[in-house]
């Protein structure tokens, strides 16, 4: 079936893609009126970032495209959640800018992305639609990762090099550590990124990673999503330092802290790592200050420990809003294009859920099968 | 055929299966410079250079989990961990991680490494260089679990370890490394995972056991035989997957069975091969499943007469046997 667009329970704002379409459109932002980025980023050149005849840079109008994706995917999954019909879900909203800048500077297809549980846009980018994510909401046959064994957005897709084994946070990271190693040894330029949130920078698994790539100079790009929460527990409690990034010096690799709703800043400081990592000359920590608009999970009620004027402060910030605003202002986007990509999400969206919900549960009969080799691959 | 130690069979595995493929590499610690604190990768750094013979900080969980990732991409990673006591950092990388990569991601990924470690007792090496690990990981589906006790054996069960596509935890006890010799073929070979090795013929009582106490059992079964008590001895050499045919097969032709380790007893190996006896060849035996093994106590204490204590000699097993052929 297809479902609205409305949160029926209203517990949480799942609106803010739809407000920010009617805030440009209420601006009269349609028009070029600066050359200027008006992101509070780090100052980038927007109208070369934007020059598509040179392809080494990045479409923003398509990025933005991308973005909007995301965010209905993400918002209609939420929905499905609140419906009973999805299982637990890990919001990214708030996050989208830091994971398709990054992506975006990377070779897909080529390089390895060790991501984690709030990776939405990343599966996206490299290359999952829809259909294939909703169906692993739905845990239904057809899901690509896992064969819906694990939680939606885990398991592995070796063609897209995404690789999502575990539940466990920072796992990941001396694994992402082992395949730079591999790449390294087997003299590839490949690069691996290895996406955590704050939460992970804690634990021992992360240090003992990062020490261990600075030491032998791998070609892998730490992304750290920092939202400021682990789970309820606020960064204040966390670290008695002000950024994860700031420790990256102290393994002897450089730490960037770039702000992570701005997909320009993103884009240039993983664009930045990689070519460093590419070239032989090691690791890099970059830490992307994002947000998260949604509790830790569809599970998590965020009222009990996260006020609602938090929450509003940072929807100031929102990464779709600040492309939108961009884009705006260079007359990359007016309303009517606006309102095409809102449509084309929308529907991609809704035939996606329309296919995963009618799509059968994966059968039995493969219960048993890859528990250890056969012999057969 | 080479007279070689334990320690010596596990160097030439490695070494060999370095030699063969290019995608084997060894990481650890004090494995480069020192060749390994028991000298098992003795020469490695000069042959195979720092690249494949990689130093490792002091920290086991990244050991597992960066050779995971290196097995996930094409390498074969053998993970050395100093001392199974040093083994616990690495199990969420190994039971965690490493054991569901198979099956968490349908088969698209495996994970072809193995995690060495020396392990057991009997060497004065107190609570934290004593212990035995095995039954922690042969209680996980998606690992496989080796415990050799001959030279023969650890070097074509390691090479075939290092050739398989999985995650392989190959413990080596310490105590058999420079004790025990044995005959070890100059050409090359290996030998099946899952299998395990009829050690001696008997008709009276089986013994199943494996790693060093294969050798205290065959010791005990020689002592019994001028009482006319005739001991067969199966050396299980995987404990996961367990051989079931050969298990129930010494089972049948005996009708009485004593299993024998050193790790303590409760929810051990032995339990599981008392329950699979129980399951499928109850009505075979003559007597109930005698276990004789390690005492509850959390690990193994120091001074001579306590850890004496703790350990399982051929005394103490011959006369399990004579209880169990009295039966």
């Amino acid at each position: 079936m297809i479902v609205d667009l409305v949160d029926e329970t209203g517990d949480h704002d799942n609106g803010a893609f739809e407000r920010a379409v009617r805030t440009a459109a209420e601006d009269g932002t349609t028009k070029p009126t600066t050359g200027e980025p008006t992101s509070n980023s780090q100052k980038s050149d927007l109208k070369q970032l934007a020059n598509k005849e040179n392809s080494d840079n990045p479409d923003l109008l398509s990025m933005y495209h991308r973005m909007v994706l995301c965010r209905t995917l993400d918002e209609r999954i939420w929905m499905l959640n609140r419906q009973g019909k999805a299982a637990i879900m890990a919001s990214s909203q708030g996050h989208e800018a830091g994971q398709i800048g990054s992506v975006e500077a990377l070779k897909k297809g080529y390089d390895q992305f060790y991501i984690y549980y709030r990776d939405l846009a990343v599966l996206l980018e490299l290359g999952l639609t829809p259909a294939e994510i909703i169906k692993g909401f739905v845990a239904k046959e057809g899901e690509p990762l896992s064969g819906a064994r694990q939680f939606p957005t885990h398991g592995a897709h070796p063609e897209y090099g995404i690789i999502n084994l575990s539940n466990v946070v920072a796992t990941q990271i001396p694994q992402g550590v082992g395949a730079a190693l591999s790449a390294k040894m087997k003299g590839e330029d490949r690069v691996v990124i290895v996406y955590f949130g704050d939460g992970a920078s804690s634990a021992g698994d992360c240090h003992e990673a990062m020490n261990f790539a600075a030491i032998h100079k791998l070609p892998v790009i730490f992304f750290c999503e920092n939202n400021k929460y682990a789970i309820s527990v606020p960064l204040k409690n966390q670290m008695a330092v002000d950024s994860v990034a700031s420790r990256a010096e102290s393994y002897g690799m450089p730490g960037i802290e770039v702000d992570g709703c701005d997909i320009i800043a993103v884009y240039e400081a993983t664009s930045e790592a990689a070519r460093r990592a590419r070239s032989g000359h090691g690791p890099s920590l970059i830490e992307a200050r994002v947000e998260r608009y949604l509790p830790h999970t569809s599970d998590d009620d965020d009222s009990i420990y996260r006020s609602a004027d938090e929450i509003k402060e940072a929807k100031k910030r929102d990464p779709l809003k600040m492309l939108k605003d961009l884009l705006n202002s260079s007359g990359l986007l007016n309303e009517e294009a606006e309102e095409l990509i809102n449509k084309e999400a929308l529907q991609a969206v809704n035939e996606a859920t329309d296919e995963a919900e009618n799509a059968p549960y994966p059968k039995t009969d493969n219960f048993f099968r890859h528990v250890v080799g056969d012999g057969s691959e | 055929m080479t007279i070689k130690t334990v320690l010596e069979a596990v160097h030439d595995a490695m070494q060999e299966e370095m030699r063969r493929d290019e995608t084997v590499f060894i990481m650890g610690e004090d494995i480069g410079a020192r060749g390994g604190v028991f000298l098992a990768t003795e020469g490695f750094l000069q042959e195979f250079g720092e690249d494949r013979v990689i130093d490792t900080p002091l920290a086991e969980s990244s050991i597992a989990g960066i050779a995971l990732g290196a097995a996930m991409h094409g390498m074969r990673p053998i993970a050395e961990i100093e001392f199974g006591d040093f083994i616990w950092p690495t199990i969420n990388q190994i039971v965690g991680e490493a054991a569901r990569v198979r099956y968490g991601t349908d088969g698209k990924l495996n994970a072809p490494m193995v995690l060495r470690a020396p392990h057991g007792g009997g060497v004065r090496g107190a609570l934290y260089h004593s212990q035995s690990v095995e039954a922690f990981f042969a209680h996980t589906p998606g690992l496989k679990v080796i415990t050799p006790s001959t030279p023969y054996d650890a070097k074509g069960l390691l090479k075939s370890a290092i050739r398989d596509d999985d995650p392989v935890i190959f413990l080596e006890h310490k105590r058999t490394y420079r004790l025990v010799r044995g005959e070890v073929p100059d050409e090359e070979y290996t030998l099946p995972i899952g299998k395990a090795d009829l050690k001696r013929e008997g008709s009276d009582v089986t013994i199943i056991t494996y790693g060093l106490m294969l050798h205290h059992c065959l010791e005990a079964a020689e002592a019994v035989e001028m009482d006319d008590i005739d001991v067969e001895v199966l050396d299980l050499r995987t404990v996961r997957p367990l051989d079931t045919d050969a298990i129930l097969e010494t089972t049948k032709k005996t009708g009485k069975v004593l299993i024998v380790h050193e790790d303590n007893k409760t929810l051990g190996v032995g339990a599981e091969v008392s329950a699979i006896i129980s399951e499928n060849a109850f009505e075979y035996l003559d007597g109930p499943v005698a276990r004789l093994a390690g005492p509850e106590v959390p690990a193994m204490p120091f001074s001579p007469p306590l850890e004496d204590m703790y350990m399982i000699n051929s005394a103490k097993i011959e006369n399990s046997i004579r209880q169990l052929a009295e039966y």
